[in-house]
Protein backbone atom coordinates (compact mmCIF):
# COMPACT_ATOMS: atom_id res chain seq x y z
CA UNK A 1 0.00 0.00 0.00
CA UNK A 2 1.34 3.39 -0.94
CA UNK A 3 0.73 6.57 0.92
CA UNK A 4 -1.36 9.08 -0.98
CA UNK A 5 0.87 11.88 -2.30
CA UNK A 6 1.01 14.82 0.08
CA UNK A 7 -0.37 18.03 -1.25
CA UNK A 8 1.59 21.17 -0.51
CA UNK A 9 -1.19 22.46 1.76
CA UNK A 10 -1.16 19.25 3.78
CA UNK A 11 1.64 19.97 6.17
CA UNK A 12 0.27 23.44 6.75
CA UNK A 13 -3.18 21.99 7.53
CA UNK A 14 -1.60 19.49 9.94
CA UNK A 15 0.36 22.20 11.68
CA UNK A 16 -2.78 24.30 12.11
CA UNK A 17 -4.76 21.32 13.39
CA UNK A 18 -2.17 20.66 16.07
CA UNK A 19 -2.09 24.28 17.13
CA UNK A 20 -5.67 25.53 17.37
CA UNK A 21 -4.49 28.80 18.90
CA UNK A 22 -2.56 29.62 15.74
CA UNK A 23 -5.56 28.66 13.62
CA UNK A 24 -7.84 30.93 15.65
CA UNK A 25 -5.36 33.78 15.35
CA UNK A 26 -5.19 33.36 11.57
CA UNK A 27 -8.97 33.18 11.26
CA UNK A 28 -9.48 36.21 13.44
CA UNK A 29 -6.74 38.42 12.01
CA UNK A 30 -8.76 39.90 9.16
CA UNK A 31 -12.16 40.45 10.84
CA UNK A 32 -10.64 41.77 14.06
CA UNK A 33 -8.38 44.10 12.11
CA UNK A 34 -11.47 45.36 10.25
CA UNK A 35 -13.54 45.89 13.41
CA UNK A 36 -10.72 47.47 15.36
CA UNK A 37 -9.59 49.80 12.58
CA UNK A 38 -12.94 50.72 11.06
CA UNK A 39 -15.21 50.59 14.08
CA UNK A 40 -13.18 51.14 17.24
CA UNK A 41 -10.95 53.54 15.31
CA UNK A 42 -13.99 55.59 14.36
CA UNK A 43 -15.31 55.56 17.92
CA UNK A 44 -11.91 56.77 19.11
CA UNK A 45 -11.96 59.55 16.52
CA UNK A 46 -15.39 60.52 17.81
CA UNK A 47 -14.20 60.61 21.42
CA UNK A 48 -11.23 62.77 20.45
CA UNK A 49 -13.49 65.17 18.54
CA UNK A 50 -15.68 65.70 21.61
CA UNK A 51 -12.71 67.21 23.43
CA UNK A 52 -12.17 69.80 20.68
CA UNK A 53 -14.25 72.94 20.43
CA UNK A 54 -15.70 75.17 17.76
CA UNK A 55 -14.18 78.63 17.46
CA UNK A 56 -17.16 80.99 17.56
CA UNK A 57 -15.57 83.60 15.31
CA UNK A 58 -14.04 81.53 12.53
CA UNK A 59 -16.57 78.69 12.72
CA UNK A 60 -13.66 76.24 12.50
CA UNK A 61 -12.87 73.38 14.84
CA UNK A 62 -9.88 74.13 17.09
CA UNK A 63 -7.94 70.93 17.56
CA UNK A 64 -6.85 71.46 21.15
CA UNK A 65 -7.92 69.61 24.27
CA UNK A 66 -10.72 71.43 26.06
CA UNK A 67 -13.77 70.67 28.16
CA UNK A 68 -15.65 73.68 26.78
CA UNK A 69 -17.79 71.53 24.51
CA UNK A 70 -18.97 69.40 27.43
CA UNK A 71 -19.76 72.58 29.36
CA UNK A 72 -21.90 73.61 26.40
CA UNK A 73 -23.63 70.21 26.51
CA UNK A 74 -24.84 70.81 30.06
CA UNK A 75 -26.71 74.04 29.34
CA UNK A 76 -30.44 74.15 30.03
CA UNK A 77 -31.55 73.85 26.40
CA UNK A 78 -29.41 70.79 25.75
CA UNK A 79 -30.34 69.16 29.05
CA UNK A 80 -34.01 69.57 28.06
CA UNK A 81 -33.26 67.65 24.84
CA UNK A 82 -31.59 64.85 26.80
CA UNK A 83 -34.43 64.69 29.34
CA UNK A 84 -37.09 64.61 26.59
CA UNK A 85 -35.31 61.77 24.78
CA UNK A 86 -34.77 59.67 27.89
CA UNK A 87 -38.43 60.11 28.95
CA UNK A 88 -39.60 59.06 25.48
CA UNK A 89 -37.28 56.03 25.50
CA UNK A 90 -38.60 54.99 28.92
CA UNK A 91 -42.24 55.42 27.85
CA UNK A 92 -41.68 53.45 24.63
CA UNK A 93 -39.91 50.68 26.55
CA UNK A 94 -42.69 50.33 29.14
CA UNK A 95 -45.45 50.39 26.53
CA UNK A 96 -43.74 47.86 24.29
CA UNK A 97 -43.32 45.48 27.26
CA UNK A 98 -47.08 45.73 27.90
CA UNK A 99 -48.10 45.30 24.24
CA UNK A 100 -45.52 42.57 23.58
CA UNK A 101 -46.44 40.36 26.53
CA UNK A 102 -49.72 38.83 25.25
CA UNK A 103 -48.18 38.15 21.81
CA UNK A 104 -45.03 36.60 23.28
CA UNK A 105 -46.99 34.59 25.84
CA UNK A 106 -49.50 33.13 23.38
CA UNK A 107 -46.70 32.38 20.89
CA UNK A 108 -44.56 30.68 23.55
CA UNK A 109 -47.25 28.86 25.50
CA UNK A 110 -50.22 28.03 23.28
CA UNK A 111 -49.27 28.29 19.59
CA UNK A 112 -48.23 24.99 17.98
CA UNK A 113 -47.50 23.86 14.41
CA UNK A 114 -48.48 26.30 11.67
CA UNK A 115 -49.78 28.78 14.22
CA UNK A 116 -46.33 29.00 15.76
CA UNK A 117 -44.80 29.65 12.31
CA UNK A 118 -47.50 32.26 11.62
CA UNK A 119 -46.73 34.05 14.90
CA UNK A 120 -43.03 33.97 14.11
CA UNK A 121 -43.51 35.41 10.62
CA UNK A 122 -45.99 38.01 11.89
CA UNK A 123 -43.20 39.33 14.11
CA UNK A 124 -40.35 38.86 11.62
CA UNK A 125 -41.99 40.58 8.65
CA UNK A 126 -42.51 43.93 10.42
CA UNK A 127 -39.07 43.57 12.05
CA UNK A 128 -37.32 43.20 8.71
CA UNK A 129 -39.45 45.45 6.50
CA UNK A 130 -37.89 48.70 5.55
CA UNK A 131 -37.65 51.07 8.48
CA UNK A 132 -38.59 54.07 6.33
CA UNK A 133 -41.57 52.30 4.82
CA UNK A 134 -42.83 51.61 8.33
CA UNK A 135 -42.43 55.26 9.28
CA UNK A 136 -44.12 56.22 6.02
CA UNK A 137 -47.05 53.89 6.75
CA UNK A 138 -47.56 55.73 10.04
CA UNK A 139 -47.42 59.08 8.31
CA UNK A 140 -50.34 57.80 6.21
CA UNK A 141 -52.17 56.52 9.30
CA UNK A 142 -51.68 59.58 11.48
CA UNK A 143 -52.34 62.23 8.81
CA UNK A 144 -55.25 64.56 9.56
CA UNK A 145 -57.11 63.18 6.52
CA UNK A 146 -55.88 59.63 7.23
CA UNK A 147 -57.45 56.38 8.33
CA UNK A 148 -57.31 56.98 12.08
CA UNK A 149 -59.27 60.24 11.95
CA UNK A 150 -61.71 58.50 9.62
CA UNK A 151 -62.10 55.54 11.98
CA UNK A 152 -62.70 57.79 14.99
CA UNK A 153 -65.39 59.66 13.00
CA UNK A 154 -67.02 56.38 11.89
CA UNK A 155 -67.56 55.19 15.45
CA UNK A 156 -68.48 58.67 16.66
CA UNK A 157 -65.43 59.18 18.85
CA UNK A 158 -64.10 62.33 17.15
CA UNK A 159 -64.59 64.37 20.37
CA UNK A 160 -62.37 61.88 22.21
CA UNK A 161 -59.59 62.28 19.63
CA UNK A 162 -59.91 66.06 19.84
CA UNK A 163 -59.82 65.94 23.65
CA UNK A 164 -56.61 63.85 23.55
CA UNK A 165 -55.02 66.23 21.03
CA UNK A 166 -55.95 69.18 23.23
CA UNK A 167 -53.82 67.87 26.13
CA UNK A 168 -51.02 70.42 26.50
CA UNK A 169 -47.50 69.09 26.07
CA UNK A 170 -48.23 65.79 24.36
CA UNK A 171 -51.07 66.91 22.05
CA UNK A 172 -50.92 69.01 18.92
CA UNK A 173 -52.71 70.12 15.79
CA UNK A 174 -53.01 66.56 14.50
CA UNK A 175 -51.60 63.21 15.59
CA UNK A 176 -48.77 63.46 13.05
CA UNK A 177 -47.36 66.59 14.70
CA UNK A 178 -47.80 65.49 18.33
CA UNK A 179 -45.66 63.55 20.81
CA UNK A 180 -48.41 60.91 20.87
CA UNK A 181 -47.72 60.33 17.18
CA UNK A 182 -43.96 60.10 17.75
CA UNK A 183 -44.58 57.68 20.61
CA UNK A 184 -46.86 55.45 18.50
CA UNK A 185 -44.35 55.22 15.66
CA UNK A 186 -41.48 54.41 18.06
CA UNK A 187 -43.66 51.78 19.72
CA UNK A 188 -44.54 50.22 16.37
CA UNK A 189 -41.05 50.21 14.93
CA UNK A 190 -39.30 48.74 18.00
CA UNK A 191 -42.04 46.38 19.24
CA UNK A 192 -40.66 43.21 17.52
CA UNK A 193 -37.34 43.74 19.33
CA UNK A 194 -39.24 43.35 22.60
CA UNK A 195 -41.40 40.40 21.51
CA UNK A 196 -38.56 38.11 20.40
CA UNK A 197 -36.41 38.01 23.57
CA UNK A 198 -39.56 37.99 25.71
CA UNK A 199 -40.87 34.96 23.83
CA UNK A 200 -37.48 33.24 24.17
CA UNK A 201 -37.58 33.78 27.95
CA UNK A 202 -41.21 32.66 28.27
CA UNK A 203 -40.51 29.48 26.33
CA UNK A 204 -38.06 28.49 29.03
CA UNK A 205 -40.62 28.81 31.85
CA UNK A 206 -41.39 25.19 32.84
CA UNK A 207 -45.13 24.51 32.64
CA UNK A 208 -45.08 22.35 35.75
CA UNK A 209 -44.23 25.46 37.77
CA UNK A 210 -47.46 27.04 36.51
CA UNK A 211 -49.36 23.86 37.38
CA UNK A 212 -47.80 23.79 40.83
CA UNK A 213 -48.72 27.40 41.41
CA UNK A 214 -52.34 26.72 40.39
CA UNK A 215 -52.47 23.55 42.51
CA UNK A 216 -51.33 25.51 45.52
CA UNK A 217 -54.34 27.75 45.04
CA UNK A 218 -52.89 30.77 43.28
CA UNK A 219 -55.26 32.71 41.06
CA UNK A 220 -53.98 33.42 37.50
CA UNK A 221 -53.05 36.97 38.50
CA UNK A 222 -50.98 35.70 41.41
CA UNK A 223 -49.26 33.08 39.24
CA UNK A 224 -48.43 35.83 36.78
CA UNK A 225 -46.99 38.10 39.45
CA UNK A 226 -45.05 35.55 41.46
CA UNK A 227 -44.02 32.93 38.86
CA UNK A 228 -44.21 34.11 35.24
CA UNK A 229 -43.03 37.69 35.65
CA UNK A 230 -39.85 36.94 37.66
CA UNK A 231 -38.89 34.19 35.22
CA UNK A 232 -39.64 36.31 32.15
CA UNK A 233 -37.84 39.36 33.51
CA UNK A 234 -34.45 38.66 31.88
CA UNK A 235 -36.24 38.56 28.52
CA UNK A 236 -37.97 41.85 29.22
CA UNK A 237 -34.68 43.45 30.21
CA UNK A 238 -33.01 42.08 27.06
CA UNK A 239 -35.81 43.50 24.91
CA UNK A 240 -35.67 46.81 26.73
CA UNK A 241 -31.99 47.15 25.78
CA UNK A 242 -33.09 47.35 22.16
CA UNK A 243 -36.19 49.52 22.59
CA UNK A 244 -34.32 51.92 24.88
CA UNK A 245 -31.13 52.14 22.83
CA UNK A 246 -32.90 52.44 19.50
CA UNK A 247 -35.19 55.20 20.75
CA UNK A 248 -32.26 57.10 22.26
CA UNK A 249 -30.34 57.19 19.00
CA UNK A 250 -33.10 57.66 16.46
CA UNK A 251 -33.32 60.97 14.67
CA UNK A 252 -35.58 60.18 11.73
CA UNK A 253 -38.88 59.35 13.44
CA UNK A 254 -39.13 62.55 15.52
CA UNK A 255 -38.16 64.52 12.44
CA UNK A 256 -40.97 63.07 10.32
CA UNK A 257 -43.71 62.51 12.89
CA UNK A 258 -43.81 64.85 15.85
CA UNK A 259 -43.46 68.39 17.10
CA UNK A 260 -40.47 70.49 16.15
CA UNK A 261 -38.73 70.08 19.52
CA UNK A 262 -35.46 68.17 19.17
CA UNK A 263 -34.41 64.72 20.37
CA UNK A 264 -30.76 63.71 20.99
CA UNK A 265 -30.39 62.13 17.56
CA UNK A 266 -31.70 65.22 15.80
CA UNK A 267 -29.40 67.42 17.88
CA UNK A 268 -26.41 65.30 16.80
CA UNK A 269 -27.50 65.44 13.19
CA UNK A 270 -28.02 69.21 13.03
CA UNK A 271 -24.85 69.95 15.01
CA UNK A 272 -22.66 67.95 12.64
CA UNK A 273 -24.54 68.99 9.51
CA UNK A 274 -25.94 72.49 9.18
CA UNK A 275 -24.28 73.90 12.30
CA UNK A 276 -20.90 72.35 11.43
CA UNK A 277 -20.17 71.84 15.13
CA UNK A 278 -18.77 68.30 15.03
CA UNK A 279 -17.32 68.53 18.59
CA UNK A 280 -20.73 69.28 20.11
CA UNK A 281 -22.31 66.53 17.99
CA UNK A 282 -19.64 64.13 19.27
CA UNK A 283 -20.25 65.22 22.87
CA UNK A 284 -23.99 64.69 22.38
CA UNK A 285 -23.30 61.16 21.10
CA UNK A 286 -21.47 60.36 24.32
CA UNK A 287 -24.79 60.73 26.19
CA UNK A 288 -26.51 57.67 24.65
CA UNK A 289 -23.23 55.75 24.84
CA UNK A 290 -22.91 56.54 28.55
CA UNK A 291 -26.57 55.77 29.25
CA UNK A 292 -26.40 52.50 27.32
CA UNK A 293 -23.15 51.59 29.07
CA UNK A 294 -24.85 51.94 32.46
CA UNK A 295 -27.94 50.17 31.16
CA UNK A 296 -25.97 47.22 29.77
CA UNK A 297 -24.03 46.94 33.02
CA UNK A 298 -27.29 46.79 34.97
CA UNK A 299 -28.81 44.35 32.47
CA UNK A 300 -25.81 42.07 32.74
CA UNK A 301 -26.24 41.97 36.51
CA UNK A 302 -29.92 41.06 35.97
CA UNK A 303 -28.81 38.13 33.81
CA UNK A 304 -30.42 39.51 30.65
CA UNK A 305 -27.69 38.36 28.29
CA UNK A 306 -28.60 34.71 28.75
CA UNK A 307 -31.98 35.52 27.21
CA UNK A 308 -30.62 37.13 24.06
CA UNK B 1 -54.65 20.26 34.87
CA UNK B 2 -55.16 23.56 33.12
CA UNK B 3 -56.76 23.50 29.69
CA UNK B 4 -54.47 24.08 26.70
CA UNK B 5 -56.96 26.46 25.07
CA UNK B 6 -55.85 30.08 24.93
CA UNK B 7 -57.87 32.16 27.44
CA UNK B 8 -60.08 34.59 25.54
CA UNK B 9 -58.75 37.90 26.94
CA UNK B 10 -55.19 36.78 26.18
CA UNK B 11 -56.15 35.71 22.66
CA UNK B 12 -57.86 39.07 22.06
CA UNK B 13 -54.86 41.02 23.34
CA UNK B 14 -52.48 38.98 21.18
CA UNK B 15 -54.76 39.38 18.15
CA UNK B 16 -54.91 43.14 18.64
CA UNK B 17 -51.13 43.16 18.93
CA UNK B 18 -50.74 41.26 15.67
CA UNK B 19 -53.16 43.62 13.93
CA UNK B 20 -51.07 46.53 15.21
CA UNK B 21 -47.95 44.85 13.77
CA UNK B 22 -49.29 43.91 10.34
CA UNK B 23 -52.05 46.47 9.63
CA UNK B 24 -49.72 49.37 8.72
CA UNK B 25 -47.87 47.18 6.19
CA UNK B 26 -51.13 46.17 4.52
CA UNK B 27 -52.13 49.83 4.30
CA UNK B 28 -49.04 50.49 2.14
CA UNK B 29 -50.42 48.10 -0.45
CA UNK B 30 -53.73 49.99 -0.66
CA UNK B 31 -52.12 53.41 -0.96
CA UNK B 32 -49.98 52.30 -3.94
CA UNK B 33 -53.20 52.13 -6.01
CA UNK B 34 -54.92 55.33 -4.86
CA UNK B 35 -55.91 58.01 -7.39
CA UNK B 36 -55.36 60.75 -4.79
CA UNK B 37 -52.22 62.80 -5.54
CA UNK B 38 -52.01 65.58 -3.01
CA UNK B 39 -52.99 64.15 0.35
CA UNK B 40 -53.07 60.91 2.33
CA UNK B 41 -56.89 60.83 2.20
CA UNK B 42 -58.64 57.71 3.48
CA UNK B 43 -60.63 55.97 2.06
CA UNK B 44 -58.93 56.30 -1.35
CA UNK B 45 -61.28 58.10 -3.78
CA UNK B 46 -60.46 55.62 -6.56
CA UNK B 47 -58.00 52.92 -7.57
CA UNK B 48 -55.53 53.09 -10.47
CA UNK B 49 -52.43 51.36 -11.83
CA UNK B 50 -51.15 54.60 -13.34
CA UNK B 51 -48.51 55.31 -10.69
CA UNK B 52 -46.67 52.08 -11.40
CA UNK B 53 -46.01 53.32 -14.95
CA UNK B 54 -44.98 56.77 -13.67
CA UNK B 55 -42.59 55.25 -11.12
CA UNK B 56 -41.16 52.95 -13.81
CA UNK B 57 -40.16 55.99 -15.91
CA UNK B 58 -38.29 57.76 -13.10
CA UNK B 59 -34.49 57.68 -13.66
CA UNK B 60 -33.76 58.92 -10.11
CA UNK B 61 -35.60 55.94 -8.62
CA UNK B 62 -33.66 53.52 -10.84
CA UNK B 63 -30.30 55.14 -10.03
CA UNK B 64 -31.01 54.97 -6.29
CA UNK B 65 -32.18 51.37 -6.58
CA UNK B 66 -29.05 50.27 -8.45
CA UNK B 67 -26.74 52.00 -5.98
CA UNK B 68 -28.56 50.29 -3.09
CA UNK B 69 -28.31 46.88 -4.77
CA UNK B 70 -24.61 47.36 -5.49
CA UNK B 71 -23.82 48.49 -1.94
CA UNK B 72 -25.86 45.61 -0.47
CA UNK B 73 -24.17 43.02 -2.69
CA UNK B 74 -20.60 44.14 -1.93
CA UNK B 75 -21.28 44.63 1.81
CA UNK B 76 -22.90 41.20 2.03
CA UNK B 77 -19.90 39.55 0.37
CA UNK B 78 -17.47 41.26 2.76
CA UNK B 79 -19.65 40.44 5.75
CA UNK B 80 -19.91 36.79 4.66
CA UNK B 81 -16.12 36.41 4.60
CA UNK B 82 -15.46 38.30 7.84
CA UNK B 83 -18.45 36.89 9.73
CA UNK B 84 -17.64 33.29 8.80
CA UNK B 85 -14.02 33.69 9.86
CA UNK B 86 -15.01 34.99 13.31
CA UNK B 87 -17.68 32.31 13.72
CA UNK B 88 -15.18 29.56 12.81
CA UNK B 89 -12.61 30.86 15.29
CA UNK B 90 -15.05 31.46 18.13
CA UNK B 91 -16.89 28.14 17.85
CA UNK B 92 -13.96 25.78 17.23
CA UNK B 93 -11.44 26.99 19.74
CA UNK B 94 -11.39 28.44 23.21
CA UNK B 95 -8.99 31.25 23.69
CA UNK B 96 -8.37 34.22 25.87
CA UNK B 97 -10.61 37.15 24.96
CA UNK B 98 -13.24 35.07 23.22
CA UNK B 99 -16.05 36.98 24.94
CA UNK B 100 -14.44 40.26 23.96
CA UNK B 101 -14.46 39.21 20.30
CA UNK B 102 -18.18 38.39 20.48
CA UNK B 103 -18.85 41.75 22.07
CA UNK B 104 -16.77 43.51 19.41
CA UNK B 105 -18.83 41.90 16.65
CA UNK B 106 -22.15 42.77 18.30
CA UNK B 107 -21.20 46.33 19.27
CA UNK B 108 -21.90 48.02 15.89
CA UNK B 109 -25.50 46.85 16.10
CA UNK B 110 -25.95 47.26 19.87
CA UNK B 111 -24.99 50.92 19.92
CA UNK B 112 -27.48 53.31 18.29
CA UNK B 113 -26.94 53.66 14.53
CA UNK B 114 -26.28 57.34 14.89
CA UNK B 115 -23.18 56.55 16.97
CA UNK B 116 -21.77 54.30 14.24
CA UNK B 117 -22.71 56.89 11.63
CA UNK B 118 -21.15 59.93 13.22
CA UNK B 119 -18.13 57.94 14.38
CA UNK B 120 -17.40 56.84 10.81
CA UNK B 121 -18.05 60.35 9.56
CA UNK B 122 -15.68 61.98 11.98
CA UNK B 123 -13.05 59.35 11.17
CA UNK B 124 -13.44 60.04 7.43
CA UNK B 125 -13.21 63.74 8.20
CA UNK B 126 -10.06 63.41 10.29
CA UNK B 127 -8.34 61.25 7.68
CA UNK B 128 -9.68 63.38 4.82
CA UNK B 129 -11.25 60.42 2.99
CA UNK B 130 -13.76 61.74 0.43
CA UNK B 131 -17.25 60.20 0.37
CA UNK B 132 -17.60 57.44 -2.21
CA UNK B 133 -19.25 54.11 -2.88
CA UNK B 134 -16.65 52.54 -0.61
CA UNK B 135 -17.37 54.76 2.39
CA UNK B 136 -20.98 53.50 2.29
CA UNK B 137 -19.79 49.89 1.96
CA UNK B 138 -17.35 50.29 4.86
CA UNK B 139 -20.18 51.20 7.22
CA UNK B 140 -22.63 48.62 5.94
CA UNK B 141 -20.19 45.69 6.01
CA UNK B 142 -19.30 46.55 9.62
CA UNK B 143 -22.84 46.12 10.96
CA UNK B 144 -23.67 43.22 8.58
CA UNK B 145 -20.89 41.03 10.07
CA UNK B 146 -22.99 40.32 13.15
CA UNK B 147 -25.92 38.90 11.14
CA UNK B 148 -23.70 36.43 9.26
CA UNK B 149 -21.83 35.65 12.48
CA UNK B 150 -25.04 34.85 14.41
CA UNK B 151 -26.22 32.41 11.75
CA UNK B 152 -22.84 30.80 11.12
CA UNK B 153 -21.85 30.37 14.77
CA UNK B 154 -25.00 28.38 15.54
CA UNK B 155 -24.29 26.00 12.66
CA UNK B 156 -20.57 25.65 13.46
CA UNK B 157 -21.48 24.55 16.97
CA UNK B 158 -23.55 21.69 15.56
CA UNK B 159 -20.90 20.68 13.04
CA UNK B 160 -19.14 17.75 14.66
CA UNK B 161 -15.39 18.12 15.00
CA UNK B 162 -14.92 14.42 14.22
CA UNK B 163 -16.15 15.03 10.64
CA UNK B 164 -13.27 17.42 10.08
CA UNK B 165 -10.83 15.04 11.77
CA UNK B 166 -12.03 12.16 9.61
CA UNK B 167 -11.54 14.23 6.48
CA UNK B 168 -7.99 15.15 7.48
CA UNK B 169 -7.19 11.54 8.49
CA UNK B 170 -8.23 10.44 5.01
CA UNK B 171 -5.59 12.73 3.58
CA UNK B 172 -7.54 15.85 2.66
CA UNK B 173 -5.71 19.10 3.20
CA UNK B 174 -7.26 22.16 4.82
CA UNK B 175 -8.72 23.57 1.63
CA UNK B 176 -10.24 20.25 0.54
CA UNK B 177 -11.77 19.81 3.98
CA UNK B 178 -13.20 23.31 3.80
CA UNK B 179 -14.53 22.79 0.28
CA UNK B 180 -16.05 19.31 0.73
CA UNK B 181 -16.90 19.06 4.44
CA UNK B 182 -17.29 22.45 6.09
CA UNK B 183 -18.88 24.46 3.28
CA UNK B 184 -21.72 21.98 2.50
CA UNK B 185 -22.52 21.85 6.21
CA UNK B 186 -22.65 25.57 6.85
CA UNK B 187 -23.91 26.51 3.35
CA UNK B 188 -27.57 27.09 4.13
CA UNK B 189 -26.76 29.03 7.31
CA UNK B 190 -24.45 31.28 5.27
CA UNK B 191 -27.15 31.71 2.63
CA UNK B 192 -29.67 32.70 5.30
CA UNK B 193 -27.18 35.03 7.01
CA UNK B 194 -26.21 36.51 3.66
CA UNK B 195 -29.81 37.23 2.72
CA UNK B 196 -30.50 38.87 6.05
CA UNK B 197 -27.33 40.94 5.71
CA UNK B 198 -28.46 41.94 2.23
CA UNK B 199 -31.88 43.00 3.53
CA UNK B 200 -30.26 44.91 6.39
CA UNK B 201 -27.90 46.80 4.09
CA UNK B 202 -30.57 47.42 1.44
CA UNK B 203 -32.75 49.10 4.05
CA UNK B 204 -30.15 50.98 6.10
CA UNK B 205 -30.60 54.73 6.34
CA UNK B 206 -29.20 56.09 9.63
CA UNK B 207 -25.55 55.18 9.12
CA UNK B 208 -25.82 55.85 5.38
CA UNK B 209 -26.84 59.50 5.84
CA UNK B 210 -23.44 60.05 7.43
CA UNK B 211 -21.33 58.10 4.95
CA UNK B 212 -22.99 58.77 1.56
CA UNK B 213 -22.19 62.43 0.94
CA UNK B 214 -24.11 63.45 -2.18
CA UNK B 215 -24.93 59.89 -3.29
CA UNK B 216 -28.48 58.64 -2.99
CA UNK B 217 -29.37 55.08 -2.03
CA UNK B 218 -33.02 54.04 -2.20
CA UNK B 219 -33.65 54.61 1.53
CA UNK B 220 -32.07 58.05 1.24
CA UNK B 221 -34.38 58.76 -1.71
CA UNK B 222 -37.36 57.71 0.46
CA UNK B 223 -36.14 59.87 3.33
CA UNK B 224 -35.94 62.89 1.03
CA UNK B 225 -39.54 62.22 -0.07
CA UNK B 226 -40.66 61.83 3.53
CA UNK B 227 -39.18 65.15 4.61
CA UNK B 228 -40.08 67.12 1.49
CA UNK B 229 -42.84 65.22 -0.33
CA UNK B 230 -42.83 66.01 -4.03
CA UNK B 231 -44.40 62.95 -5.62
CA UNK B 232 -46.56 61.14 -3.10
CA UNK B 233 -48.01 58.56 -5.53
CA UNK B 234 -44.50 57.54 -6.71
CA UNK B 235 -43.40 57.22 -3.08
CA UNK B 236 -46.43 55.00 -2.40
CA UNK B 237 -45.45 52.67 -5.24
CA UNK B 238 -41.77 52.57 -4.24
CA UNK B 239 -42.79 51.82 -0.62
CA UNK B 240 -44.89 48.87 -1.75
CA UNK B 241 -42.12 47.48 -3.96
CA UNK B 242 -39.60 47.81 -1.10
CA UNK B 243 -41.92 45.86 1.22
CA UNK B 244 -42.23 43.08 -1.37
CA UNK B 245 -38.48 43.00 -2.05
CA UNK B 246 -37.62 42.64 1.66
CA UNK B 247 -40.34 40.04 2.32
CA UNK B 248 -38.88 37.54 -0.13
CA UNK B 249 -35.41 37.13 1.47
CA UNK B 250 -37.03 36.96 4.94
CA UNK B 251 -39.39 34.18 3.88
CA UNK B 252 -36.52 32.34 2.15
CA UNK B 253 -34.25 32.70 5.20
CA UNK B 254 -37.07 31.47 7.41
CA UNK B 255 -37.59 28.30 5.40
CA UNK B 256 -33.83 27.68 5.11
CA UNK B 257 -33.19 27.76 8.85
CA UNK B 258 -36.56 26.47 10.06
CA UNK B 259 -35.42 22.87 10.51
CA UNK B 260 -32.16 23.83 12.16
CA UNK B 261 -33.88 25.28 15.19
CA UNK B 262 -31.83 28.44 15.14
CA UNK B 263 -33.85 31.53 14.43
CA UNK B 264 -32.49 33.59 11.61
CA UNK B 265 -32.65 37.31 12.01
CA UNK B 266 -33.42 37.45 15.70
CA UNK B 267 -30.25 39.41 16.21
CA UNK B 268 -31.06 42.15 13.72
Amino acid sequence: MTRPPRRPGGSLADALWRRPGLLAALLLALPVLWLVVVYLGSLAALLVQSFYALDDFSGLVVEEFTLATYAQLFTAANLAIIQRTVLMAAAVTLASAVVAFPIAYVAARYARGWRKAAFYLAVMLPLWSSYLVKVYAWKLILAKEGILTWAFAKVGLTPLLEAVLAIPGIGGNSLSVSYIGTFLVFLYVWLPYMILPMQAALERVPTNLLDASADLGARPGETFRHVILPLALPGVVAGSIFTFSLTLGDYIIPQIVGSSRLFIGQAVYTQQGTAGNVPLAAAFTMVPIAIMGLYLWGAKRAGAFDAL
Amino acid sequence: MRSERTPLPLALAAGAGLLFLLGPLLLIFVYAFTTEERSFAWPPPGLTLRWFAVAWERPDVWAALFLSLKVAAVSTLLALVLGTLVAAAVSRTRFFGRETISLLVILPIALPGIVTGIALRSAFGMMEIPFSFWTIVLGHATFCIVVVYNNAVARFRRLSGSLVEASMDLGADGFQTFRHIILPNIGSALLAGGMLAFALSFDEVIVTTFTAGQQQTLPLWMLEELIRPRQRPVTNVVAMVVVLVTFLPILAAFFLTRDGGETAGVGK
